[in-house]
């Protein structure tokens, strides 16, 4: 791999930059690999250059049905931050920030992680309790968070209403200083530059039509572009979870449903941190190229046309209005919508499936993006051992039976 | 000289109504009907902007919203809007208007050192480098990186302007009032059908309004006003003139948004559920792509057209055409005729129509086939146009340089496919026509005209009105198609793509979108590394990213890209299209869901009393409670003291209307509760209430309350406030999807009784002074008893049950009377100084007496059992929930159980959520275990201590442990209790 | 935004109506008859599937009564719309 940097780029501009090679390789497939990761988006790219790097593990697949990173990755908006509830999550999203940290170097590639804060705003006494107790449970978890006043929040945020006026007044906030947000595609084409580099084959344009087993065993997989064996298949397939494990035969208690998103047309910057309020559903922060990038709440129905109801977006401007007055000129550029797989106590699953062979890490709902560098960690090392890494090892598929969910939806609505 | 440039004749304006307006400061003249991009034409201002990545002057290069250059800020203070196209600024007296993205002016704009730098700023440079140091990245790059971000600046103070929806069913919609929508309303209005014709210009016609045509023995703007008049004599048929289509939903639901020129109301966002749509949205022109085609002066040749008959504007003094097609030649006849010295007309094809060739000749304009412009001269102003002979994939022979202001551009027409995309439909690359067109529409969905691939104007009038009659009959009615007689001097004829003109120089950059600054090179780039896929492509290099959604620059970058992968156009795949088709105001999608409208506040009918003693509410789901009374200069902790004291001492007043209350009838009445709630119900007596529990089916807690026997057949069910309307929605879907066989209806009487709640050991008095006739002895009328009475002459019922530990009753009257009873009340407890308390006093009391609140004592992983009410589980019978109770993990034994604590300091605030861990705990480094966390926490008068509820592990069996309660700014002390505070044996429930 | 056909109201827009997830789960008779995966599997294991899926839905904002929707997740197209305790209607048309 050619490494990146301020002087290649001066060096290039010398000769015009003809001389910059491919950033991944587009490999025909291999008859036969150690690993086939199903699902070519920020966690399975991850995942595979986590096998290659921590573990060695180099005859690996990531095989993906359209373009790289064109799944959620390319379709969320882009926040990352770690102060979940309940010590499972905290333990797992603030592994995955520790990386975040880290990543632009470990990757040689600017993913522009910006560590702008994230704040979560209260409007209820409810809600201040609840955030409280998060804010708390977070602080003894190692996980920075701070308690905000109206007041501190005006000094962070002046463009943000809070007459006490307003139907729903902010009535504090938590702030997660060490959040922000990231370029999505860079994390994808980092993650997918340094995997191809260790020897990974990254295959594009491969879809996954079956799931081959052999006494109980998956054995490989059938594609568009013919069988390919492999010991072990992990299934990173957000959106299609459900679909990919129903080929080996398994129920999951996953629902797909669509999630959108808008921005709004770039503008100088006016919000310089991340502002989410789940009480009345809306989040947003502004992009480096000065986009407004603001979500919505999730479709009430399965879906997966990547596509959602417009009433969602008008509920969630309204909401917007309501909130930031003095952006109520602005316009909607684009919009979009993406397609995520929600488990019944908002925490996804990463592990072991029933059958011999076959992991699946998925039903990260509407926040996976923030996890992408900690999912991609822990399931390579579930793959690599066979067995869950201790921060993996609660968000089992067999929890639904047990009972002991990691019921992240009562702490905070959405979930992003 | 007052608008040097505007023709002495001619254009749709009204010369009558001059206008003035300002841009970048200076003073301007234009006319009603121009827009500014048109007035500042006729100003001869042609330098509007800098472009957002290397700050390269720009000029306007269209005359509809595929412009990528000319944005502009519109306005000043609380209604400015950034980012506005100049072409879609309608001008108006008095317009203020700037240049967006420039320091400090447009002429002279520092930010165009970036464009010296350029080398270094190849496409994604940005993931290259700025990563070696965490702190320069957060500290230096990025926030230089934002500064220069970004275009116009938002408002700075709140949008005074109001918004509204409205909701719209037709039978036919037809987007754009073009030729082809225009014949397509009138076929479809013919038939009675009704019809909405919606189009983003204040004025119907399209391009009729700049073509010389002739229909029906009309000009085209006379035929497009006559049926636009036709049209607006018709009831059935709805004009919407300034309002843009812009997304295409499930189900033909479109949403549009409408411009009002003034009145109360800003902009109106249009809901249309129409039966069958047609699609009649034009086409837009691409440019070609050189070396120096992002000079101000460049300009698409369709849009010189435009700018003369329209506005009569005239864009330049001498002019170069520059195309890859027949249909351009229209602008070099037009620019003649109105004046304009065409130097030449330079085309990219070998071989080239002799009609057209002779067409040239006749006006003595220089023609020369198998030409391209290799390269635009001049900065701010183009001033010569470098031709070269094309071979091949080559240029070839000397190079000549012909002057002009004026370099009009077409490198054909795109389709504008939006809608059509955004209902999944699907796109197809045609090589005849070069352009990506409809090719497989779903259902009920009518391309028409140049968004259909049909360019000559009599195929469009004819396929306009086939898709009206079309739609029309799909919908059924019985509608015809009539031809029309069309004269129009120009067809579409040939085109040869030419994607980019080949250079042999590094020198200048060949822009393909304008906006983002992504030039050959940069898709040469992408390619290289890797990047070979479309969406990869625009995303790598941004392109089609900007405001104008690349409309004029995706299908070149779509055919660069072919040639750089060697692959068909059809092969390396479209874009995708998504709403809006133009951008639409976020105020506008909220409407006028905003204020108090935003969610409707349910008050109860003591609202107005409770503001006037000047109460503090607080939000519990729509309600409004009110939280606690101040007397003057109270705090909360003054006014909750002294409300609880008199509550505990006296007597207190509540107003519980917004308790959830669900009227539960039928002969299986007793068997569907005793399926809802944990406890067992089928042998409560009528007349006697009780109180119950009910669990989701994950057996965790869901809502609680009382429920009370009114008759053999029904009872009357309280839930909490937050969770009436979700307890009511859990109750029906049982009933009605797993429980049909139960004859039982649900009614919410919620609003229709008003509860004035009477607690402390004095409420007996005041009842008794209200309900003389009433027997209120202990014996007379029992704990968890109801009866009906005449309260201060009302028809009541009254509960006795209790959420204070005091004695209480629990008055109902129907919802209007709440206010005379609480009158009423007042008036009898004043000897008693009877005092009303808000929901906080109401919660100290239950938590002295260890009550819960769902929602604070529990979370959704909260069990009966964990909050010590396992005796009310029944083991004899299912219930909804049971079977999860027995799973493995709700019976771990060291479940979170709800206990008391107490500071060991009893004036230490425990606040609530906060987390409790063992003891010299706090000090350890993180993660520190917790075994437990505050879940209420208050001062009690009473007690004179604060005091807390909390759920921790195991804690049932460690009272009287001590534990750390983790603060922020220190550990403190707490010892685990009973979590029953106050009268624990239950002494005052009937009074003293 | 669909367009949704109550079975006892007509059609009407999405904002009226809650989707109730996947149709035709039966509560069990015994749920303490059940082993733990088997309550886990009526409690949360749902289909998913790409294309044709039989849901619930409520129209919360008009009659309150419950019905059943076939609906293609890929397109969103409404296939059949019919009561509780009727058989899922026999759809020859192939899923789009």
């Amino acid at each position: 791999m050619k490494r990146f940097s301020f002087w290649s780029v001066a060096r290039n501009a010398l000769s015009s930059h003809a001389h910059w090679p491919r950033q991944w390789r587009s490999p025909e497939p291999k008859p036969a690999y150690d690993v086939i990761i199903v699902g070519g988006g920020g966690h399975g790219l991850a995942t595979a250059y986590y096998l290659a790097k921590e573990h060695g593990i180099t005859n690996v697949a990531v095989l993906e049905k359209g373009w790289l990173g064109g799944g959620n990755t390319a379709r969320n908006t882009t926040i990352v931050r770690s102060n979940y509830l309940w010590d499972e999550s905290a333990a797992l999203y603030e592994h995955s920030l520790k990386l975040w940290e880290g990543l632009s170097r470990d990757l040689n590639y600017n993913v522009m992680f910006s560590q702008r804060g994230v704040m979560n705003l209260c409007h209820t006494l409810g809600d201040v309790r609840a955030s409280r107790r998060r804010s708390e449970a977070n602080r003894l978890n190692g996980v920075d968070s701070e308690w905000l006043e109206p007041a501190d929040i005006k000094r962070i945020c002046p463009i943000l209403n809070l007459s006490p006026s307003l139907r729903y007044p902010v009535m504090g906030a938590t702030f997660q200083p060490r959040g922000g947000v990231a370029r999505h595609d860079a994390v994808a084409w980092g993650f997918a530059r340094a995997a191809d580099a260790c020897g990974v084959d990254i295959i594009q344009n491969c879809a996954v039509i079956g799931l081959r087993r052999e006494g109980g065993r998956i054995v490989g997989v059938d594609t568009t572009r013919g069988a390919i064996d492999a010991k072990k298949v992990g299934v990173v397939a957000a959106g299609h979870s459900s679909v990919l494990a129903e080929m080996a035969g398994i129920r999951l208690p996953i629902q797909s449903h669509p999630l959108q998103a808008l921005v709004s047309e770039p503008i100088k910057p006016v919000l310089h941190t991340v502002i989410m309020s789940s009480a009345i559903h809306v989040y947003l922060s502004q992009s480096d190229k000065g986009e407004l990038v603001i979500g919505a709440g999730a479709d009430g129905y399965n879906s997966y046309a990547q596509r959602g109801s417009f009433h969602v977006i008008e509920e969630q401007m309204a909401a917007l209005c309501e909130l930031f007055p003095t952006l109520g000129r602005l316009r909607m550029l684009r919009s979009w919508g993406g397609i995520v797989d929600i488990c019944p106590d908002a925490s996804p699953i990463i592990g072991k499936m029933p059958v011999d062979g076959l992991y699946l890490n998925g039903g990260w709902g509407t926040g996976g993006f923030k996890a992408t560098p900690g999912s991609g960690w822990v399931f390579a090392w579930t793959i690599a051992k066979d067995a869950p890494h201790p921060i993996n090892a609660p968000f089992t598929l067999d929890r639904f039976t047990t009972g002991a969910l990691i019921a992240e939806h009562g702490a905070a609505a959405v979930a992003h | 000289m007052s608008q040097p440039k505007r023709l002495a004749e001619g254009g749709l304006i009204d010369r009558s109504r001059p206008l003035s307006f300002r841009f970048n400061g200076k003073p301007y003249k234009g006319y009603a009907g121009d827009t500014l991009a048109s007035a500042l034409i006729a100003n001869g201002v042609h330098l509007v902007g800098r472009s957002f990545k290397y700050h390269r002057p720009r000029g306007i290069t269209a005359a509809g919203v595929e412009d990528p250059n000319g944005l502009v800020q519109v306005g000043r203070g609380a209604t400015t809007v950034p980012n506005l196209m100049a072409t879609q600024v309608p001008l108006s007296e008095g317009l203020r208007a700037t240049s967006v993205n420039v320091f400090p002016s447009a002429r002279f704009d520092v930010g165009a050192v970036l464009g010296w730098g350029s080398k270094l700023l190849p496409a994604g440079f940005y993931y290259k480098t700025f990563f070696g140091s965490p702190w320069l990245w957060r500290r230096v790059y990025e926030p230089l990186i934002r500064r220069a971000a970004g275009w116009g600046k938002a408002p700075n103070a709140a949008d005074p302007d109001r918004y509204d929806h409205r909701h719209h069913h037709c039978d036919v919609l037809v987007v754009g009032a073009g030729p082809a929508g225009l014949a397509a309303a009138r076929a479809a209005a013919r038939s009675g059908a009704r019809v909405v014709l919606a189009d983003s210009d204040g004025r119907f016609g399209g391009s009729l309004l700049s073509s010389e045509v002739e229909i029906e023995g009309r000009s085209g703007s006379d035929w497009s006003d006559q049926v636009v008049d036709l049209l607006g004599q018709q009831d059935e048929v709805r004009l919407l003139p300034r309002t843009t289509v812009f997304g295409y939903y499930d189900g033909n639901y479109l949403c549009a948004l409408e411009r009002l020129a003034d009145g109360p109301v800003r902009e109106r966002l249009w809901h249309i559920r129409a039966r069958e749509v047609v699609l009649a949205t034009g086409a837009h022109e691409r440019p070609l792509v050189f070396a120096g085609n992002d000079r101000p002066g460049i300009m698409l040749a369709g849009a010189v057209t435009t700018y003369l008959r329209r506005w009569a504007a005239k864009p330049g003094a001498r002019m170069v055409l520059f195309t890859n097609n027949d249909r351009a030649y229209e602008s070099a006849v037009v620019a003649n005729e109105a004046g304009i010295e065409v130097a030449a007309v330079v085309d990219s094809r070998a071989s080239v129509d002799p009609a057209l060739g002779k067409l040239l000749s006749s006006r003595n304009i220089r023609h020369l086939t198998g030409h391209v412009v290799t390269r635009a001269e001049g900065t701010k102003r183009v001033t010569a146009a470098q031709i070269g002979r094309l071979s091949g994939d080559r240029i070839e022979g000397k190079a000549e340089k012909i002057d002009c202001d004026l370099l009009a551009v077409s490198g054909g027409l795109s389709p504008a496919v939006h809608l059509f995309s955004q209902a999944q439909g699907k796109l197809a690359y045609d090589e005849t026509l070069a352009c990506l067109r409809p090719a497989q529409g779903p259902g009920g969905v009518h391309s028409a005209g140049a968004c259909n691939g049909t360019f000559d104007l009599a195929g469009v009038l004819a396929e306009g009105a086939r898709a009206g009659a079309s739609a029309a009959q799909a919908t059924g009615f019985e509608a015809s198609v009539e031809v029309l007689t069309v004269g129009s001097p120009w067809q579409h004829g040939a085109i040869e793509p030419l994607w980019s003109v080949p250079t042999a120089s590094k020198k200048g950059k060949r822009f393909v979108d304008l906006q983002n600054d992504t030039s050959v090179a940069d898709i040469e780039l992408a390619v290289r590394e890797g990047f070979d896929s479309a969406e990869h492509l625009k995303r790598y290099t941004l392109t089609g990213f900007g405001t104008d959604q690349g409309r004029t620059s995706n299908v070149n970058a779509l055919g660069i890209l072919a040639g750089a992968v060697g692959r068909p156009i059809g092969e390396v795949g479209t874009t995708t299209f998504r709403p809006p088709y133009t951008p639409v105001t976020f105020g506008a999608m909220g409407g006028r869901d905003r204020g108090d409208q935003f969610d409707p506040a349910r008050l109860t009918p003591m609202q107005d009393w409770h503001v006037a003693q000047g109460a503090v509410f607080e939000d519990v789901g729509q309600w409004k409670r009110p939280r606690y009374f101040p007397k003057s200069g109270d705090d909360m902790k003054t006014a909750v003291a002294r409300e609880c004291k008199a509550t505990r001492e006296s007597v207190g007043i509540f107003d519980a209307s917004t308790l959830g209350k669900i009227d539960i009838q039928g002969p299986d009445a007793a068997e569907f509760l005793n399926r809802v709630y944990t406890n067992g119900w089928k042998i409560l007596p009528v007349g006697k209430a009780r109180y119950g529990i009910m669990c989701g089916e994950d057996g965790m807690v869901f809502d609680d309350g009382t429920t009370a026997r009114l008759s053999d057949q029904r009872y009357f069910m309280t839930t909490t406030t937050g969770g009436a309307a979700g307890v009511l929605d859990h109750l029906e879907e049982f009933l009605q999807t797993e429980w049909p066989d139960l004859r039982v209806r649900l009614t919410s009487v919620t609003e229709q009784w008003a509860n004035v709640s009477l607690a402390g050991p004095r409420s007996r008095d005041v009842l008794a002074a209200l309900a003389p006739d009433l027997d209120l002895s202990p014996e007379g009328f029992g704990f968890l008893q109801w009866r009906d009475a005449q309260v201060a002459g009302l028809d009541a019922r009254i509960f006795r049950v209790s959420f204070t530990g005091e004695l209480q009753y629990e008055i109902n009257v129907p919802w209007h009377f709440g206010q005379a009873l609480w009158d009423a009340a007042m008036a009898a407890g004043e000897p008693f100084g009877i005092t009303p308390y808000g929901t906080e006093t109401m919660h100290v009391l239950r938590a002295e007496k260890g009550f819960i609140i769902v929602g604070q004592e529990t979370d959704g992983t909260t069990t009966p059992d964990d909050l010590g009410l396992g005796r009310m589980v029944s083991a004899k019978k299912d219930f909804i929930g049971k079977r999860s109770l027995s799973r493995a993990d709700c019976l771990r034994p060291d479940r979170k159980q709800l206990v008391g604590l107490l500071p060991e300091n009893p004036a230490q605030e425990l606040p609530e959520g906060s987390q409790l861990v063992e003891v010299d705990h706090s000090k350890r480094p993180p993660p520190i275990p917790m075994i437990g966390f505050v879940t209420s926490s208050y001062w009690s008068a009473a007690l004179e201590t604060n005091f807390s509820l909390a759920l921790v592990e195991r804690g049932r069996s460690r009272h009287g442990d001590v534990i750390e309660v983790a603060l922020k700014d220190g550990p403190t002390l707490a010892r685990i209790v009973d979590p029953v505070f106050y009268d624990s044996e239950g002494a005052r429930r009937d009074g003293d | 935004m669909l367009l949704i056909n109550c079975p006892w109201c007509g059609a009407r827009d999405e904002i009226e109506f809650h989707c109730g997830g996947e149709a035709h789960i039966v509560r069990p008779e015994q749920p303490d008859q059940l082993d733990d995966a088997a309550w886990a599997d009526y409690l949360f294991m749902r289909g998913n599937p790409k294309g044709r899926y039989a849901e619930r839905w409520v129209h919360s904002a008009g009659c309150r009564r419950w019905f059943n929707v076939i609906r293609d997740t890929t397109s969103h197209r409404i296939l059949a719309v019919y009561k509780p305790g009727e058989p899922p209607p026999d759809l020859a048309e192939p899923s789009s």
